[in-house]
């Protein structure tokens, strides 16, 4: 069963305009074309948008 | 045996996540996402837990700690994972690391530790100006410090000890390597370095995720023997080196990460990375962490500070 993605459009959280996305997955991480706010899909139905988290101390490889 | 049943540990799903999972989905393999963010786990219960039935789970977290502590409540659950809580811990700080290198013998830049501004004054003038601060946790080359004489020592240290938490004063000191504007990010998996890149910067930081440039870098038998044994040192695994190189001691290792990121090496190098890293799992989920490995668990006494299960891995 292949892993659940969406495709469709929404706004961006920061400047409102609407982005396109195709085959994205919950958390998955995208910038917006527009503003350049890097943003996470945080909804599949409706598809959602909201501004990625900030750097925490211990992020890393 | 049929396909393995794996699990990813997850927190976000960057190009590398995707990667892996489109590598396992070619393999016919269907991968359940475990989100870091949603997850309760019951610490006291290592026999019915909902973990059991995992031939393997794939640690993907962004935090090194929900990494770290859920590698270890899965390895004492007797559920194999990769990498190991015992990678985790040594690889996911620095001290850890020089530790366990020094202990193997392998060759890296000098370091230091020191509990407090003034001892750590005493260490950094022992080394010599510049050296470089770092924390003993995080990456991305976030809040390295480039310390090049008394007065920005001194300031330094004392920002770290008013404005940062406890860990911020356990003071790592290493003796700034002269680099030739370049180091090397090599890529172990198990006992085979698959492939490495120099990182081009201006800058004394190289990191590609600060804008480093990469071009391949051909993997030398003395690369290849260095990253093995460093690798090895650190439980093994699939971990990225980063090496400079010493005009007079040669290949130095500076850091093994553990979760590794790849998307600027695939290119460069020409290796599929993501697929080397599915082979990678699910050879553990079907022949254990030893045969992936391909060298019998290591025995020195600085890496039994985990007590794992039986029939964990490592």
């Amino acid at each position: 069963m292949a892993l659940p993605t969406a495709t469709g459009t929404t706004p961006c959280p920061e400047c409102f305009a609407d982005i396109t996305l195709t085959d994205v997955m919950q958390h998955e991480i995208t910038q917006c074309p527009g503003c350049g706010a890097e943003l996470e899909v945080i909804g599949l139905a409706p598809l959602t948008l909201a501004l990625a988290p900030q750097e925490e101390e211990d992020w890393g490889e | 045996m049929s396909s393995p049943r794996v699990g990813v540990l997850y927190s976000r799903v960057r190009v590398e996540e995707k990667l892996l999972f489109e590598a396992f989905e070619r393999r016919g393999v269907t991968i359940n996402l475990l989100d870091d963010s949603t997850l309760v786990f019951d610490i006291t219960d290592v026999r019915q837990h909902p973990y059991q039935h995992f031939d393997v789970i794939v640690e993907r977290c962004i935090n090194h700690s929900r990494a770290l502590y859920s590698l270890k409540i899965l390895n004492d659950q007797g559920v194999k994972t990769v990498n190991t809580a015992l990678v985790a811990d040594i690889c996911g700080n620095k001290l850890m690391t020089t530790s366990a290198l020094a202990a193997a013998g392998v060759p890296q830049p000098k370091a230091l530790v020191a509990y407090t501004p003034e001892s750590a004054l005493a260490a950094i003038e022992s080394l010599g100006y510049p050296v470089v601060l770092k924390p003993t946790v995080g990456s991305w080359g976030r809040l390295l410090s480039k310390v090049n004489d008394r007065d920005a020592a001194e300031s330094i240290l004392e920002h770290k000890e008013t404005l940062g938490s406890y860990h911020h004063s356990i003071f790592y000191i290493q003796e700034y390597v002269k680099k030739p504007g370049r180091d090397i990010r090599a890529f172990q998996i198990g006992s085979e370095t698959i492939c490495a890149i120099y990182r081009h910067s201006p800058n004394w930081i190289t990191n590609t995720a600060r804008g480093g440039r990469s071009e391949n870098c051909p993997v030398t038998p003395e690369m290849a023997d260095l990253c093995t044994r460093a690798a090895r040192a650190c439980g093994g695994g699939m971990v990225a080196l980063d090496l400079f190189e010493d005009p007079d001691r040669g290949l130095l290792v500076n850091e093994v990460n553990y979760t590794m990121e790849f998307r600027n090496s695939i290119a460069p190098t020409g290796v599929d990375i993501p697929e080397r890293m599915v082979d990678f799992c699910l050879r553990v989920a079907r022949e254990g962490w030893d045969a992936a490995n391909g060298f019998p668990p290591a025995t020195s006494a600085h890496l039994a500070t985990i007590s794992l299960a039986d029939g964990a891995s490592a």
